[in-house]
């Protein structure tokens, strides 16, 4: 290869899609690029010209135009674009381009283009799959999850069981049963030290001959009627699949996989260490948050309580290292803070006595949603027996309220900047009250209202008389499909965060074309995203809180173009990945955790991917306004409730009173 | 005026009468075809003229005391580089190599040991530069060197029109009324050097030095100089020298 090839190679392995292909492939294009320079403001490639390379920019940033003139992309160093053109099958420009630097061009021809789609799949994938390359990658970080990185050695809690073939088996079980275990090795002594000999103990030699599980004991014992002195080497089986202590637990699945076996001795060189059974597999994701909730729940005072605080940052940062996925690190966090919330209310019963009246604790919002990251504010409130009796028992629910939201905070869940708690007086009413509220807020939104119910139609129980707010999640599935001009003016307020084009070297990129210097992924990534979710299955009656479920609830609809939902789902899947990520560096550099993720952090192939996120984002938000127009009856609110039929008409009549 | 023409027109022919004459008068085969090739017409729009970049790297300045080491050749267009029709020749130099020329170019003893001397390679070169408009960066070197080389393996030397990058460079940054100006003032003249001039064209940095980069560098600064100071209309005879 001819050295200035090989420069063009060297920078082309830098960037995305081409640092992942194999030395071959690369050497290959590097071999038939063909170069070009063009000037600043020229146009490179103009709408319905025929494309016959994909286009590299070795140098200088180009832009792409929408038919309308509006910029759709700005692109530099490293970037390609054409390809979607290449892959169209009159193989013609779509986006007009332009350059908006002086730009060096490295073509490669169309049949290269091919020949790489051929015979290498990632690289197909990133340039095929447009909007599904996120789905690629948020797959493949699930492939690439703990399971590939952790060790086998990190599930074993314990030292094997071990028994000499001679033991019997009433007393092979009782030494499992005494040990909680499902299943013994079973090693004898042999003379000779060999390639399958450890050193015991006691200093001789040992081999394991074999292995007796529960099951074992079923169909090898029971099902053979032996008796309970039979020695266990008659019974055990004797082909034992090991796995060394090193390997990673993806290759110990697997092997049990292989193996149909669900027991798996853990040998550190020769010496049996542990035994990994599948379930401990299963488990090794959740166990640290499973176990901070145990935890919680054997606390007896706030103070108590919150010195466990810190322990959610490092389960957190430990569950993003082991590669859980967004949903897994959300959930367990919803699953802490709600542990928090309820041990609370247990203490705060505990000193103020047991209510007077049935109530129910809800949470709302992103906790509400499952979704909280871990900077995430306490949104809570309180819905109480509608004989309820201000005189009588206002004053212990304000004690209740101020209790929980001040334990709370001390527990790393600040004060709602909005007021959004128990405590205030407006969000501890009787469920009457409530549904007088969600009903007033459909009916006649105005902005406050919106926003509340932006907030308050994201609900869950928490504690105490789960049917109430149950009644309330009902109330808002029934209403809301009904409630055309509270959907349109909900989608337009769900369109007020906009996400940014994109990325142009370390600069976010605006749709009006400025930079700035970082971006906030909740404010103009999964916000907009969750805001553009609920205004669909509000539509839909769903009652779904999680934003995955939502998605779920909505696919089965005909809301959304096929496809669309998974495309969210991916894009809402990877950029709190992002979010989630960011935030675990933070904490383990003692910074404290925010949404700001400064674009030189994030990777060239990351970046690609939240540019589909963020662009997935922007078509939803502009079907929002085509699907859920104002109804162009210049009527007010009024007039829709009183012509819908049934229940509907009938709950605000209710609201009226 | 008249006269002034007529004088100027003598004095310097124009290349494809030069051709035409060595045509007739070279008695050496190669270089007889060579010639009889001829160029291009000097109206031809620099946009449709095929092209090829030449580079030397050399163990000195003087063509006569110093020999070429390395010969880089680029075919090419106004609209596209195509890298893999380079060529690349590392030649074994008459004279001693010098342990400065050895850093600078980055060609070792052991390169050039087993190298061939230029003779090899004058067949394929010719072919690159046949029909094809040479552009160099400083052909005082190119020129001079080629010339030199082939005069004594031939014994008949060979020069044609050459493109020259950095006296295009020069015209437009040292010899504009601004130039002069910015001379006048004390000001230090801008860099016609490749890197420099590149740089100007927001070219991308490249290891100098080696005559297939340098060739491909080249190609690239002249696809920028005509966009910038001329157009794929500009006649070759405005461009060549």
């Amino acid at each position: 290869m001819n050295v200035e090839q090989l420069d063009i190679r060297g920078h082309m392995a830098q960037f995305a899609p081409f640092d992942d292909l194999p030395d071959a492939l690369l050497d290959r294009i590097a071999g038939e690029v063909e170069i070009r320079y063009f000037q600043a403001g020229s146009e490179l490639l103009v709408k319905d010209q025929p494309v016959e390379s994909l286009w590299y920019i070795r140098s200088g940033a180009v832009e792409m135009y929408q038919r309308s003139g509006r910029l759709f992309n700005r692109l530099s160093e490293g970037d390609i674009f054409g390809y979607s053109d290449l892959l169209r099958s009159n193989r013609r420009v779509r986006y007009p381009v332009s350059a908006i630097e002086d730009t060096l061009i490295y073509f490669i021809p169309g049949d290269v283009f091919e020949t790489i789609c051929d015979e290498d799949d990632d690289f197909a994938e990133f340039v095929e799959t447009g909007g599904q390359r996120l789905k690629v990658t948020v797959e493949q970080q699930r492939d690439d999850s703990g399971l590939m990185t952790t060790r086998v050695r990190k599930l074993i809690s314990r030292q094997p069981q071990m028994v000499e073939a001679a033991t019997s088996l009433q007393q092979a079980a009782r030494q499992m049963r005494d040990a909680n275990v499902t299943c013994v090795l079973v090693v004898d002594v042999t003379e000779t030290q060999s390639a399958y000999t450890f050193t015991g103990p006691d200093g001789r030699h040992w081999q394991l001959n074999g292995i007796l599980t529960d099951r074992d004991f079923c169909t090898r014992v029971l099902a053979e009627g032996k008796s309970a002195q039979t020695p266990v080497g008659e019974v055990m089986s004797r082909k034992v699949i090991v796995i060394q202590s090193d390997e990673s637990v993806y290759e110990a699945m697997l092997c049990m996989l292989r193996n149909q076996v669900h027991h798996l001795p853990v040998l550190h060189r020769r010496q049996p260490v542990g035994v990994l059974h599948l379930s401990d597999i299963v488990r090794h994701e959740t166990h640290s948050s499973l176990f901070l909730v145990n935890n919680i729940f054997v606390q007896n005072t706030p103070e108590q309580l919150a010195r466990l605080a810190p322990e959610v940052g490092t389960g957190f940062v430990r569950m993003v290292a082991d590669g859980a996925n967004s949903e897994m690190v959300c959930r367990a966090l919803a699953t802490i803070g709600r542990a928090f919330t309820q041990r609370l209310i247990e203490l705060a019963e505990a000193e103020l006595g047991p209510a007077p009246i049935p109530y129910c604790f809800m949470v709302l919002g992103s906790m509400a949603r499952e979704e909280p990251t871990i900077n995430a504010d306490q949104d809570n409130a309180l819905v109480l027996h509608d004989d309820y009796d201000p005189e009588r028992h206002g004053e212990y629910f304000e004690a209740l309220a101020r209790f929980v939201c001040d334990g709370l905070d001390a527990c790393g869940y600040p004060y709602c900047k909005g007021d959004v708690m128990a405590t205030n007086p407006r969000w501890r009413q009787p469920l009457q009250v409530w549904k007088e509220y969600f009903t007033e807020w459909m009916d006649e939104p105005n902005g406050e209202r919106l926003l509340h119910s932006s907030i308050f139609f994201d609900l869950a129980p928490v504690h105490g008389e789960t049917p109430m707010v149950e009644a309330l999640q009902d109330l808002i599935a029934e209403l809301a499909p009904q409630r055309p001009v509270f959907l349109a003016a909900l989608a337009r307020n769900a369109k007020n965060r906009t996400p940014p084009l994109g990325f142009f070297r370390q600069f976010v990129m605006e749709q009006d074309g400025e930079h700035r210097k970082s971006i906030n992924l909740k404010r103009r990534g999964t916000a907009p995203l969750t805001d553009l979710v609920r205004v669909h299955a509000l539509a839909c009656g769903s009652k779904a809180q999680n934003s995955f479920a939502r998605l779920d609830d909505i696919a089965q609809t005909k809301l959304l173009a096929d496809g669309v939902t998974e495309r969210l789902r991916y894009a809402f899947e990877f950029m709190s990945m992002v979010r989630i990520r960011h935030q675990a560096d933070a904490i383990e550099r003692g910074a404290e955790p925010d949404n700001s993720v400064d674009p030189e952090n994030i990777g060239s192939r990351e970046r690609h991917h939240l540019k589909d996120a963020f662009e997935a984002i922007s078509n939803a938000q502009k079907f929002l306004s085509f699907r859920y127009s104002m109804p162009s009856k210049s009527g007010s609110s009024k007039t829709h409730t009183s012509s819908s039929a049934g229940s509907a008409s009938q709950a605000s009549q209710r609201s009226r009173r | 005026m008249t006269l002034r023409r007529a004088a100027r027109g003598q004095s310097t022919p124009t290349w494809p009468d030069y051709m035409a004459s060595r045509a007739q008068r070279v008695r050496e085969p190669r270089l007889a075809s060579f010639f009889a090739g001829g160029t291009l017409d000097p109206e031809t729009p620099i946009g449709e003229a095929p092209l090829v970049a030449m580079d030397f790297e050399t163990t000195g300045l003087d063509s006569s005391r110093h020999d070429i080491v390395s010969v880089g050749v680029m075919p090419f267009t106004l609209s596209r580089i195509r890298p893999a029709d380079g060529r690349y020749w590392v030649l074994s130099p008459r004279r001693k190599l010098s342990g400065e020329s050895v850093a600078f170019h980055h060609i070792t003893h052991a390169e050039v040991a087993d190298a061939p001397d230029f003779t090899a390679i004058i067949d394929e070169l010719l072919a690159m530069l046949a029909g094809r408009l040479v552009v160099v960066h400083y052909r005082q070197l190119e020129r001079t060197f080629l010339d030199a080389a082939i005069r004594e393996r031939l014994g008949d030397g060979l020069l044609m029109p050459m493109i020259d990058t950095m006296s295009l460079e020069a015209r437009i940054h040292r010899q504009s009324w601004w130039a002069r100006l910015r001379r006048w003032a004390g000001r230090p003249m801008a860099s016609i050097r490749l890197h420099e001039s590149r740089q100007r064209y927001h070219l991308p940095a490249y290891t100098g030095h080696h005559a297939l980069i340098d060739s491909l560098a080249t190609a690239e600064l002249l696809q920028a100089q005509i966009l910038y100071h001329y157009d794929w209309e500009t006649p070759v005879g405005a461009l060549w020298r």
